[in-house]
C-alpha cells in the first residue's frame, strides 16, 4: 500500500486494520513492527490506534458481535436485540464469552438504517433482525467455528 | 447484500444501474460505462466545470454546496500535485445511500473521480471508504483493478497522453472523519481531527496540495451530467437544486429503503405514499429529514419540498438525505439522548465547546430520561446548545446542538413529563441499562 501515497505514514490506518484482522488485535509486537516499517514512533502509532473505534489493543472473541442501537435501529428494536444477545451470551458491552467465541459490543450507526435493526459480526452485515433471527445467526457462527 | 426497493415515482439516475450487475466492468461498459470520462477528455477543464455548475448539482454529503463552484476554487497552476478525494466515510445516523452505490455501481464513483480530476488538473484520486464497509471496499478494490487492467486508469488513459491514478483507502471507524479536513488527516495516517480553515482544502489540502473533496453520491452523479447534459440534469430537480436524491427512509415506516426521487419531492408524500405510511395504526410524531444532525420536523411541518433551500426555509436541513421517521410510541427524550450519546462518543475532543457540550448534554438527558430532571435543565439544555452553535472548529458541534434545540423547543411538554422523578411514560423496563455500560 505504501507506494500509493506520497508519505509512508498514510498507509498506517488501513495497515493497522489488516494487521488486526490477521492477529486478532494490535499486540505490542504488531505496533512495534508497523512503527518501524512506516518510520514512526510506537507512540505515534498508539496515538492513532486510540482514536479509531475499530482498532483495539486488547484481544477479542473469535466473532465480534456489534449491535447497532442508534436512532434508526433503536426505534425498530435495536436495544432489544442487544439485550437478547447479552442474555443469550451472558456478557455485557465489550465483554467476551468464557469460551472466547463471542465479544458483544454496542456500536454507533453501521450504515444499515433502512434495513434496521442491524448488527455486524466481524465484517458480515445482518439486517432486519428479530430475536429468533439473531439466535440462528449466533448459532451458525458457533457451528462454523467448531466444525 | 442490502435489498432494493422501488416505487413508480422514482427517477433513476444514480440508481439506474443498481441490481444490473454493473460491478462487472464489461456489464458496466454495456450500460454506457466510461463513456462520460471519454467525453470529458475531449473537453476543456473549464467546460467540464461549467457543465457541472450549470447542472445545479449540490454536495450530497450534507452541506449542499455547489459542486461546480467547489471545483472552480482549485487554482489552475500549482507547484504541488492536486488531488481528488471521494468521501465514502458515510457514518451519519439515518444515512445508508453510499453503501448501495459502492455495492452496485462502484465504477460510477471511479468515473466521477476521474472527471473531477480532469476538471481540476489532478493526476491522482483517492476513494476513502469507511472501515466498517469492508465488503464494499473489496468490491471497490476489484473495480479499480479491473479499470487498470483495461487501461482506463493509469498511464495514458484512453490514449489521451494523460496519466491518472485511482487508489482505494480504508478507514477504521470514526464519524468525525466524514468532515473534509479530518478526512484528509485520516488519509495522511493521523487521528482524524479537523484542520483550522483557512486555508481551505481547494488551496491547501492533502499533503499540502490543492484538493477537491466530494461525497460519493455527488461524484456518482457527475458521469450522468456529462453524458446527459446539464440542462437535462437541472430540470430533474427544482431551480438551484439540480437532479435527484437518494433518500434513505428508515425508522417507523412501512416500507423502509433507499429511494431515488427528484429534488423537491414532497416529504409528506414521501412518507405516506413512497414509504407506505406509519405501520401498526400509529401516528407520526417527528421526522428527522436529513440525518441525525438535522433539526426534527413535527407531524404538522412535513408538507415541505425536499430540496436544500425549502428544507432550510422550514427550519431544518436536507443534509445527507437520511429521513428518519418516529412514531407516537417513541419517547423524544430518549431519542434526543441516543442522538447525543452518538455525538458525545464521536466528538474528537479537540475543541472545548464540542467536547464539554456534548458531554453535559448527554449527562443531562440521561438524568432526565431516568426521571431525575429538573425544570431549569430544559432551559439549560437549550442555552448550552445555542452556545455551542458556530463556536467549534468543525460542524460536529453544530450537528449535536441543532437537533437538541429543536427537540427541546418542539417537544417541551414531553421533557416536562419526565420531571421530578416521574418515570418515562414510554419506557419498557430496563431498556436503557446496557447502553455503553
Amino acid at each position: 500500500m505504501v507506494p500509493h501515497y506520497p508519505t509512508k505514514r498514510s498507509a498506517l490506518v488501513p495497515t493497522l486494520l489488516y494487521a488486526q484482522d490477521e492477529v486478532g488485535y494490535l499486540s505490542d509486537e504488531v505496533i512495534a513492527e508497523l512503527a518501524s516499517r512506516l518510520d514512526l514512533t510506537e507512540l505515534e502509532v498508539r496515538n492513532v490506534i486510540s482514536y479509531y473505534s475499530m482498532l483495539t489493543t486488547k484481544p477479542r472473541g473469535k466473532f465480534n458481535v456489534q449491535v447497532c442501537t442508534n436512532i434508526s435501529c433503536m426505534v425498530r428494536g435495536g436495544e432489544e436485540i442487544l439485550h437478547h444477545c447479552a442474555t443469550k451470551l451472558g456478557v455485557g458491552h465489550k465483554q467476551t464469552t468464557a469460551d472466547g467465541m463471542f465479544t458483544l459490543e454496542e456500536v454507533e450507526c453501521i450504515g444499515a438504517c433502512s434495513w434496521a435493526p442491524a448488527a455486524q459480526v466481524n465484517y458480515d452485515f445482518h439486517e432486519n433482525l428479530t430475536a429468533e433471527k439473531m439466535d440462528r445467526i449466533l448459532d451458525d457462527y458457533k457451528k462454523k467455528a467448531t466444525q | 447484500m442490502a435489498s432494493l426497493v422501488s416505487h413508480p415515482d422514482e427517477v433513476k439516475v444514480v440508481s439506474k444501474r443498481f441490481g444490473q450487475g454493473a460491478t462487472d466492468i464489461d456489464r458496466y461498459l454495456e450500460l454506457d460505462g466510461y463513456k462520460a470520462v471519454q467525453k470529458a477528455l475531449a473537453m476543456e477543464p473549464d467546460a467540464i466545470i461549467n457543465e457541472v455548475k450549470n447542472s445545479g448539482l449540490r454536495g450530497r454529503g450534507g452541506a449542499g454546496f455547489s459542486t461546480g463552484m467547489k471545483w472552480s476554487f482549485v487554482p489552475k497552476q500549482s507547484a504541488k500535485p492536486k488531488y481528488v478525494l471521494c468521501n465514502g466515510d458515510e457514518s451519519e445516523p439515518g444515512t445508508c445511500k453510499d453503501r448501495l452505490i459502492f455495492e452496485h455501481d462502484p465504477h460510477a464513483v471511479i468515473e466521477g473521480v476521474m472527471i473531477g480530476a480532469l476538471a481540476v488538473g489532478a493526476k491522482s484520486g483517492y476513494i476513502y471508504i469507511r472501515g466498517e464497509y469492508r465488503y464494499l471496499s473489496i468490491i471497490m478494490q476489484k473495480a479499480i483493478r479491473d479499470a487498470y487492467a483495461k487501461g482506463f486508469v493509469g498511464k495514458n488513459i484512453f490514449g489521451s497522453g494523460r496519466d491518472l491514478d485511482i487508489y482505494w483507502h480504508g478507514g477504521a471507524g470514526a464519524y468525525e472523519v466524514g468532515e473534509e479536513s479530518a478526512l484528509m488527516e485520516s488519509l495522511e495516517g493521523k487521528r482524524g481531527i479537523p484542520r483550522i480553515r483557512p486555508p481551505f482544502p481547494a488551496v491547501v489540502g492533502l499533503w499540502g496540495g490543492p484538493t477537491v473533496i466530494n461525497n460519493a453520491e455527488t461524484l456518482a452523479n457527475v458521469p450522468h451530467i456529462i453524458l446527459g447534459g446539464s440542462d437535462w440534469f437541472a430540470k430533474l430537480g427544482t431551480p438551484k437544486n439540480g437532479g435527484t436524491r437518494l433518500f434513505c427512509l428508515s425508522g417507523n415506516i412501512a416500507k423502509p429503503g433507499v429511494y431515488e426521487l427528484p429534488m423537491g419531492y414532497n416529504l409528506k408524500k414521501m412518507i405516506y405514499e413512497v414509504g407506505g405510511g406509519i405501520p401498526h395504526g400509529r401516528k407520526l410524531k417527528a421526522v428527522v429529514p436529513g440525518g441525525s444532525s438535522c433539526p426534527c420536523l413535527t407531524a404538522d411541518e412535513i408538507d415541505v419540498a425536499m430540496d436544500f433551500d425549502s428544507v432550510a426555509k422550514a427550519g431544518s436541513m436536507l443534509g445527507s438525505g437520511g429521513v428518519v421517521i418516529v412514531d407516537d410510541q417513541q419517547c423524544i427524550v430518549k431519542f434526543a439522548l441516543r442522538t447525543m450519546k452518538f455525538y458525545k462518543h464521536e466528538s474528537c475532543g479537540w475543541c472545548i465547546p464540542c467536547r464539554e457540550g456534548t458531554d453535559w448534554l448527554e449527562k443531562t438527558l440521561t438524568r432526565f430520561h431516568r426521571g431525575g430532571g429538573m425544570k431549569k435543565d430544559i432551559d439549560n439544555m437549550q442555552y448550552l446548545s445555542e452556545n455551542m452553535l458556530g463556536r467549534t472548529f468543525c460542524p460536529l458541534g453544530d450537528a449535536a446542538a441543532m437537533p437538541t434545540i429543536a427537540f427541546v423547543k418542539k417537544f417541551r411538554k414531553e421533557f416536562e413529563d419526565h420531571l421530578d422523578g416521574k418515570a418515562c411514560p414510554y419506557e419498557k423496563a430496563g431498556a436503557m441499562e446496557l447502553v455503553h455500560a
